[in-house]
């Protein structure tokens, strides 16, 4: 069992020290006693040796993209140079403030200029914010914006918005935020968007369809150009989340073949780390049309330098961040671009759909691979007939390949696929870590032939065993009890 | 190529092992028009060393903060950061790490969380807080949105002194789901406890009030918690800076029902603004309101203490468009830095920080209210770090003739329709010679 930091504490020990006190006026001059704190927040008293200590044990219980296949589908979780890390911590970036002078931050906003640019050249947008702090809330800005669009023409019966019964939960969850019906397409038996059925429900009413392309199966939405003419046909327009771009760069460009609006997750495609769920950045790029909408300020550029431009403030949708967004992420992204290059982002995603379909066909013969064709960077498997032959479920088979020093694939989802395992081997994966996942994955299959009880038992090597995550809501404990 | 492993004759070993001849074979289910048919116009690659001499010379045309005497603030703050953090918080098992679904192999991060959110409800004085929100901004919103789903009226009330950015943000989340914004106006500073006492009805379902402000001033709480509450249905939103809380009393004791605020300067670096991240706590009735992602103790299979996330059935990935939120990643690397900060600078560290930085900025707003044409905007209003200086001349004047000398004196108010005025923040790494050389400073520019 692991300590928390406040059971470390000891009344009197200190982890810093801070300047000497060259003004000392009393409190009590300075705020009326009733404003005053009585009790001590109870924050910890510990050493900086006890911080270190006690952080790093608890990082040893973590798994990493350094320490071993990430393969969590959807979530892209490829290796992040280190060389980003290097050159985001020079002072000259972070220690900047918002509220500076422009001139004296010529040297950053340049760089968020490109970086606009260049997102608009991947994606074949007319142009692209950087503001949203992350894809959901790209989503959001991307949905306000169609929202923004249908408002100026006074198309106020559109109220629905169209979304796959394979979407991200995001995508549904967007729509109610910004005031959307949502109204859910069922896939057909190829995994894809059912064309009929989406003919019968688009109507006058519908604003916009979102889709991931490609899909959370792993397939290119290969009917987009007649789902354009159908969503374009009653004036909607078409959202296209791009969670999964990095199947795509350099092969094509998604505002040149129907979509609308699209976002991008900087963390996933352009290899941010994901520092334990965030910070991300979800840029947003929109075709000539909706150029009026974008929040404000954009990056612009004019004879006296480059500045943050409210130009268009009279028709944008507003702002989604008190300043401008995850700059920090930003910078990642504008590094990985320029040290690719277009022949390096081909590659890219060339070699993320290679390494998909490498271990789909490695493992195919022991797991039901739930579409019967080539994925694009990631593909869906359906342990279902285990759970009915052995009473395996995918939980069981995640939880073993931790054992085996793996992170598990993202499981039960897409909602369509019963006992689904999505996985993403993402392009940095060579081909002998591909072979190892694959081995393992195999040695699991052979377990549960011959030994189904070892996986209801797992994971047994991990730093803690099966947790409960029933326990967890049921007897709710949120916070440490701290004792005074 | 940089970080792909795979060479030219695996991949064609492995392209083989498919069981095709080409690349594009793999990708056949897009439609041959639709695919590029130029490469993408983007500059050649660069070399690692190629890129580090670029972003040298792009550096180069900002000036930062640590090489200057800034005042600036309004919502992000330039506090002491103890090296151990950056130490602790870029660990690649930290660093790269992922939202911690697989709770066997992620203690490390669902651990950090749960003290992090226990350290929020210390501070706050509540019983529940979640893993972060984007900002300080969103977090408001979100919480006016929970007032909603606890409630079901659809009016917020905004003070005057919230900060403007904010109110764009919360205005554009607000929208969708109808809720009505009205503004309660200030006086001196502060809010105007009578008109909002006027305001509220039994239709009014939230009423945020931001402590400091975002003038700097400290909002008389207790009389607006009466106010507030008065009405039996109405939930009072409290907006607050973590560091004034180690020593002004808590949001928790003084009655509000969801405490936010802007976490950037406990332990994070400015980032020209981002990344921020929004705390959010609450009264532990209402846990299953709240948006966001939460972590909880619970036992593992040989009853072991360990974490995990919990809750879950709110989440847009169980409820869909039923959600609490939209919000999926939020700012755990952040929130890992406020951890390691709050216990490095610890109980009495972060008194001092507190106390010192209320203590310079006194000092400076004494000084500068006898400079030549200043006074305080708000002279009588007790205030924190932060204050509103009145000048002589236009603050943009005062900015321009402070830069060659490597001032940044503060935030010009005109931006938010304040003429002649500057935002002073003074934080505990302010040296007395560097206050004075503001004083200095302001003395001769505003002597004309």
């Amino acid at each position: 069992m692991s300590e928390t930091i406040f059971e470390l504490s000891s009344p009197g020990r200190r982890g810093c020290t801070l300047p000497n006190r060259e003004i000392d006026t009393p409190l009590s001059s300075i705020f009326p006693s009733e404003m005053m704190r009585e009790k001590d927040a109870r924050l910890p008293e510990v050493s900086e040796l006890d911080v270190m200590r006690h952080y790093i044990a608890l990082s040893h219980k973590n798994h990493f993209i350094e320490k071993g296949l990430y393969p969590l589908g959807s979530c892209t979780m490829k290796y992040n140079p280190k060389v980003h890390e290097t050159l985001v911590r020079h002072s000259c970036f972070n220690n900047l403030h918002p509220y500076q002078p422009e001139i004296t931050l010529q040297g950053s906003l340049e760089l968020l200029y490109e970086l606009q640019d260049d997102l608009a050249e991947i994606s074949g947008m007319a142009g692209v914010t950087l503001q949203p702090v992350a894809g959901a809330q790209g989503e959001f800005a991307g949905l306000k914006i169609i929202a923004a669009y249908h408002k100026a023409k006074g198309n106020h019966h559109k109220t629905k918005i169209i979304i796959p019964d394979s979407a991200h939960g995001t995508n549904p969850a967007t729509c109610s935020l910004v005031g959307f019906d949502v109204v859910e397409l069922k896939s057909n038996a190829e995994g894809r968007c059912d064309i009929d059925r989406l003919r019968e429900i688009v109507d006058e009413n519908t604003a916009g369809f979102m889709l991931t392309n490609p899909n959370t199966l792993g397939l290119f939405e290969a009917q987009i150009e007649e789902i354009s003419k159908l969503i374009h046909g009653v004036d909607g327009l078409i959202y296209m989340d791009g969670a999964n771009l990095n199947a795509l760069m350099g092969i094509v460009k998604p505002g040149k073949i129907g979509f609308d609006v699209l976002h991008f997750n900087l963390h996933k495609t352009f290899a941010t780390p994901h520092g334990g769920g965030g910070p991300g950045c979800g840029p947003v790029g929109v075709v000539e049309k909706l150029l009026p909408y974008l929040p404000v300020p954009m990056i612009a550029k004019n004879e006296n330098g480059y500045f943050f431009d409210y130009g268009h403030q009279a028709t944008s949708i507003g702002k989604v961040h008190t300043f401008y967004g995850n700059f920090a992420v930003m910078l990642r992204a504008f590094f990985y671009i320029k040290m690719l290059g277009a022949e390096g982002l081909r590659k890219v995603s060339e070699n993320a759909v290679i390494n998909a379909n490498y271990l789909m066909k490695l493992i195919e013969a022991d797991y039901h691979v739930t579409y019967n064709e080539y994925c694009m960077h990631e593909f869906v498997a359906d342990s279902s007939w285990q759970k009915k032959e052995y009473g395996v479920n995918t939980l069981d088979i995640a939880k073993r390949l931790l054992d085996k020093g793996f992170h598990a694939p993202t499981i039960y989802f897409p909602l369509i696929v019963p006992e689904a395992m999505m996985i993403e081997p993402t392009e940095t994966e060579s081909k002998q870590s591909i072979d190892a996942f694959a081995a393992a994955m195999i040695e699991i299959a052979q377990e549960i032939r011959e030994n189904p009880e070892l996986l209801h038992e797992a994971p047994l090597t991990t730093p803690v065993r099966r947790v409960d995550d029933v326990r967890a809501v049921k007897v709710l404990d949120p916070i440490f009890k701290i004792e005074t | 190529m940089p970080y792909i492993s795979n060479t030219d004759a695996e991949r064609h070993e492995m392209l083989s092992r498919i069981g095709v001849g080409s690349f594009d074979e793999l990708i056949k289910a897009i439609p041959e028009t639709l695919r590029l048919k130029e490469p993408l116009k983007l500059p050649k690659p660069m070399s690692e060393l190629e890129i580090t001499r670029l972003i040298q010379g792009k550096t180069c045309r900002n000036v930062c903060v640590q090489n200057t005497n800034s005042f600036l603030g309004a919502g992000v703050y330039d506090h002491f950061i103890p090296a151990a953090v950056d130490s602790i918080v870029s660990r690649p098992e930290f660093f790269t790490a992922y939202t911690p679904y697989q709770a066997e192999v992620s203690q490390g991060t669902l651990q950090f969380i749960y003290e992090y959110q226990t350290m929020i409800c210390e501070l706050t004085g509540m019983g529940i807080a979640n893993a972060s929100m984007y900002d300080g901004a969103s977090a408001i919103a979100e919480a006016i949105l929970m007032a909603v789903r606890k409630n079901r009226l659809m009016k917020a009330i905004l003070p005057a002194t919230l900060h403007p950015e904010y109110v764009k943000v919360i205005k554009i989340y607000t929208e969708g789901i109808g809720v009505e914004l009205l503004t309660a106006p200030a006086k001196n500073g502060i809010m105007d406890v009578e008109a909002l006492a006027m305001m509220m009805d039994d239709s009014i379902g939230s009423v945020v009030i931001q402590s400091p402000n975002f003038f700097g001033n400290l909002e008389p709480m207790h009389a607006l918690e009466k106010i507030i509450h008065a009405q039996p249905k109405a939930l009072f939103i409290a907006a607050c800076d973590p560091i004034a809380l180690a020593i002004l009393k808590s949001p928790g004791e003084l009655g509000a029902d969801i405490v936010v605020g802007e976490g950037q300067a406990l332990g994070n670096s400015m980032y020209m603004g981002g990344p921020l991240f929004g705390f959010f706590a609450t009264k532990l009735d209402m846990a299953r309101l709240m948006p966001g992602r939460i972590v909880g103790g619970t036992l593992d299979a040989e009853g072991k203490r360990a974490y995990a996330l919990t809750l879950q059935a709110r989440e847009q990935h169980i409820r869909r468009d039923k959600a609490t939120s939209n919000i999926c990643s939020n700012q755990s690397l952040c929130t890992l830095a406020a951890t390691v900060y709050l216990a490095l600078i610890g109980r009495e560290g972060l008194k001092e920080v507190a106390t010192q930085s209320a203590q310079k900025a006194h000092y400076l707003a004494t000084e500068l209210a006898k400079c030549p044409g200043c006074r305080l905007a708000y002279p009588d209003t007790p205030f924190f770090k932060e204050f509103v200086l009145q000048t002589p001349i236009p603050a943009a004047k005062i900015i321009d003739s402070m830069l060659p000398r490597g001032i940044f004196p503060g935030v010009d108010m005109s931006r938010f329709g304040h003429e002649n005025q500057l935002m002073i923040a003074v934080t505990e790494k302010k040296s007395k010679a560097e206050i004075d050389e503001l004083i200095g400073a302001m003395k001769e520019v505003c002597h004309v």
